[in-house]
């Protein structure tokens, strides 16, 4: 018995010691698991205490530190730069949030948005870029990251948002309308960039940039299916609310003030007409009419010019 | 190399076979420690989409609700971009991951020629490797996925793990996906995700758990299934469904067992925003089927017994059911609670079942095998429970514990406890950078586990645990 008791030493100090190493390099990686990236730039040391609210909802900035870096920062950035290590890879860039600037408001160009449109944002994704709908999210989450969104800028202690923008109820899809609307997207010059059919290839399309100069491409009506969604929205609602506020940040102006409200609703019966695969009431309309749009006869003023390419502009046809 | 997982679990159900199993005991559990903590986080989705693997994963490979939603939708993102059309064309969706650990397995009672009494305790400890794991998976085209998941052991023996294709959102509605091969079972729960990596740790044993001296494996609701699912969600995943059609096979391929044996699992489930705490979801999960307990033999057949490959019949029901819950209590603190009633038909009670493999003692013979008098099905209870701290993004801390208790024997006058099964897990994972490009773990876990009635001398307890510390990173 006696014999065994060194080698039983020996054992034990071999397990001890390796034991000891491990639980080291467990303990070292507890106490550097700081709630901060090990390499690259620190976030803002101390969250601004920033709120949102959102109907009864409260968002608190501090709650969404932990949800930002999960969610966000990989792609946006831990200074909410739109420069996160994923960035370089995507296209369009990731949203810069120390610019302020957003493309889905119901607020007027150049104002802040509200609350709610971060908040329905987060939820809904954008499409054609690699924004996922993050609809998994509490409603409690989604409004603490938009508290949070407000701590890279301080337009947002400086200003206040927008106004939303007043809706008129739509009135009734019909022939007359879908033409009208196509005569404002050639007045407007709509198919510069959006091209003669809504399939993005306008004469502009290959030019165009961002206010950050990164190339961008106008919204292509024609792709997609009976499902496929605008930037801001899937609704005719939103349609309307994406000319009327303008995308800030891009080419797209608003027309708030150069069209009236119901000549914006006749624009947005036309591009639904341009979504060819979907299957909506203004296509029903078009169909009714066997396809064809009839020109648009302005009883107060001349008839409207003809594009350059010499095609009428439109879809469903 | 699940499979050698759940055959540390079959091992245990005959203590006519204890002496010769529990001296492969401590061989085996070191195999098994490599064998079986596989699981399915795939950084090839992370370089795909440009997400971080905390966006999907609580602590990878677990799963957290966006991650599901992922999953649920067949590794699509529901954005314009889930086609492989947008990628660029060198992309191949591949991640291999493997885990070198230290660990320190130790077991009360193995059978021995050396000792005086025949047994005596064991305790080793080394250096050792997992298995290797390649993971490919995502979309073929838009709304057409796959999954194909070659796993070995630590000897770089190979099997499919998976091997999937999926129909998703049919008829453009999240409501109907069917999946089609071999796959895991919908549990909320996931065991190919698991956070722990121990020999008994990295298991579920509720998803394992067969009585003692029962003949069937059938109903392992942790191993990978040869079958059909159709499964379907809600937009924003807070209501599930999902049924599947199995062939009572446990996996294997081959058609080695019955001629017409399947089982069916059954889940369903619905989450709630619960304000500050998060989305906590209640559930629920039937396995049911019925699996051979009959075997022709002869010259021609193959394993131990010289059975016929596919000549099984004479099946006989199993079944377990449950709920499952996952609770949130704040950004930090989660618990997932899982419930299981399992029922055995008395033939595989009394040693019927996989007599193919030499796991059941008994070859049903119409005619002739009769039941013993006052045989009854096997029935039991069991829970498991294990809470999560998450620090934040990159570190979390785990433990689980888990026991599973007999309601009824098959034998009367059966100890009542005989095969009960105890088991704490406690654990973290530290992953020191989180990007799209890789995983990488610091693992440190103690497992602890103790099931009644059968250490070799068929009357006391068997008693192991288990330290480990490893690296775990898929890339």
């Amino acid at each position: 018995m006696n014999s065994l008791r060194p080698r039983r030493l020996t054992g034990a100090i071999l397990f001890t010691s390796v034991i000891a190493v491990l639980l080291v390099a467990g303990l070292a990686t507890l106490a550097s698991a700081q709630d901060e990236p090990l390499v690259g730039p620190k976030p803002p040391v101390a969250v601004k205490p920033m709120e949102s609210h959102i109907g009864n909802l409260t968002g608190h900035a501090a709650d969404a530190k932990s949800d930002y870096r999960r969610y966000c920062a990989g792609c946006h950035g831990v200074y909410g730069d739109g420069n996160g290590e994923n960035a370089v890879w995507l296209d369009p860039k990731p949203r810069n949030f120390t610019l302020a600037t957003f493309k889905c408001r119901s607020t007027l160009t150049g104002t802040l948005p509200i609350d709610e449109d971060l908040y329905n944002s987060i939820a809904r994704g954008f499409t054609n870029s690699n924004m996922p709908p993050w609809n998994t999210f509490t409603k409690q989450q989604r409004a603490d990251l938009v508290a949070y969104i407000k701590i890279f800028s301080p337009r947002w202690e400086k200003e206040k948002a927008g106004e939303p923008i007043k809706i008129p109820p739509e009135p009734p899809v019909t022939i007359e309308s879908i033409s009208h609307g196509q005569a404002l997207f050639a007045k407007l010059e709509c198919w510069k960039c959006h091209g003669t059919h809504g399939e993005g290839d306008g004469p502009s399309a290959a030019t165009l940039t961002d206010s950050q100069d990164q190339p961008i491409r106008p919204y292509n009506f024609a792709g997609g299916g009976n499902d496929s969604r605008f930037k801001c929205g899937s609704t005719n609602q939103d349609i309307y609310k994406i000319f009327m506020t303008g995308v800030d940040g891009t080419p797209m102006p608003s027309f708030a003030d150069v069209i009236q409200p119901n000549d914006a609703w006749d624009l947005v019966h036309f591009l639904r007409t341009l979504q060819v695969h979907r299957h909506g009431k203004e296509n029903e309309v078009l169909m009714a009419a066997h396809g064809v749009i009839p020109p648009y006869v302005d009883k107060n003023a001349a008839p409207t010019a003809a594009p350059a390419d010499n095609k009428a502009p439109g879809g469903g046809q | 190399m699940r499979m050698w997982a759940q055959s540390l679990l079959i091992c245990r159900r005959s203590p006519r076979r204890h002496s010769v199993m529990a001296a492969a005991f401590a061989f085996i559990l070191l195999i098994v420690v490599g064998a079986s903590p596989r699981a399915s986080a795939l950084p090839a989705f992370a370089r795909k989409y440009g997400l971080r693997c905390s966006a999907c994963h609580e602590s990878w490979p677990m799963l957290n609700f966006f991650g599901q939603k992922f999953k649920d939708n067949g590794y699509q993102l529901m954005n314009d971009r889930d086609a492989p059309i947008w990628q660029n064309p060198g992309y191949w969706p591949v991640t291999f991951r493997i885990t070198p650990i230290w660990h320190r397995v130790s077991t009360n009672k193995v059978a021995t020629d050396q000792s005086l009494s025949g047994e005596q305790k064991i305790t080793s400890s080394g250096f050792d490797l997992s298995g290797l794991d390649f993971h490919t998976g995502g979309t073929l085209e838009k709304n057409f996925s796959f999954y194909v998941l070659p796993s070995s052991d630590p000897t770089a023996s190979f099997h499919f793990e998976t091997v999937m294709a999926r129909l998703d959102n049919i008829g453009s509605s999240p409501w109907l996906n069917v999946k089609f091969g071999k796959f895991e079972l919908d549990n909320l729960l996931s065991e190919k995700r698991i956070l722990t990596l121990t020999g008994n740790g990295g298991i579920y044993q509720l998803y394992h758990f067969i009585p003692a001296n029962d003949g069937n494996i059938f109903g392992q609701m942790g191993d990978n299934q040869l079958g059909v699912e159709v499964m379907g969600h809600s937009a924003n995943d807070r209501t599930r469904y999902s049924v599947s059609l199995l062939s009572s096979n446990d996996g294997q391929v081959g058609l080695p067992y019955g001629a017409e044996s399947y089982s069916t699992f059954i889940t369903g489930s619905q989450a709630f925003d619960a304000g500050k705490l998060g989305v906590d979801r209640l559930g629920f999960y039937v396995m049911a089927g019925e699996a051979p307990t009959s075997w022709l033999t002869g010259p021609s057949g193959g394993g131990p017994n010289g059975v016929i490959p596919g000549s099984g019949g004479n099946n006989r029901g199993y079944s377990r059911e449950g709920f499952v819950g996952q609770f949130y209590f704040g950004p930090h603190i989660d618990a997932t609670v899982v419930t299981q009633h399992g029922e055995d038909s008395a033939w595989f009670g009394q040693g019927y079942g996989d007599y193919a493999d030499g796991m059941a003692p008994n070859n049903y013979v119409p005619g002739v095998s009769a039941l013993p008098a006052g045989s009854r099905n096997p029935t039991w209870n069991g829970v498991l429970i294990e809470p999560h701290y998450v620090v934040n993004p990159q570190m979390i801390l785990l433990g689980r514990y888990e026991t599973i208790r007999m309601s009824q024997q098959s034998t009367p006058g059966t100890p009542s406890n005989l095969g009960n099964i105890t088991s704490y897990t406690v654990g973290y994972r530290y992953n020191p950078f989180m990007t799209s490009r890789a995983g990488f773990a610091y693992h440190g876990e103690y497992n602890w586990w103790h099931q009644d009635g059968t250490a070799p001398d068929n009357t006391t307890n068997l008693t192991s645990s288990e330290l480990l510390f490893g690296i775990d990173f898929d890339f």
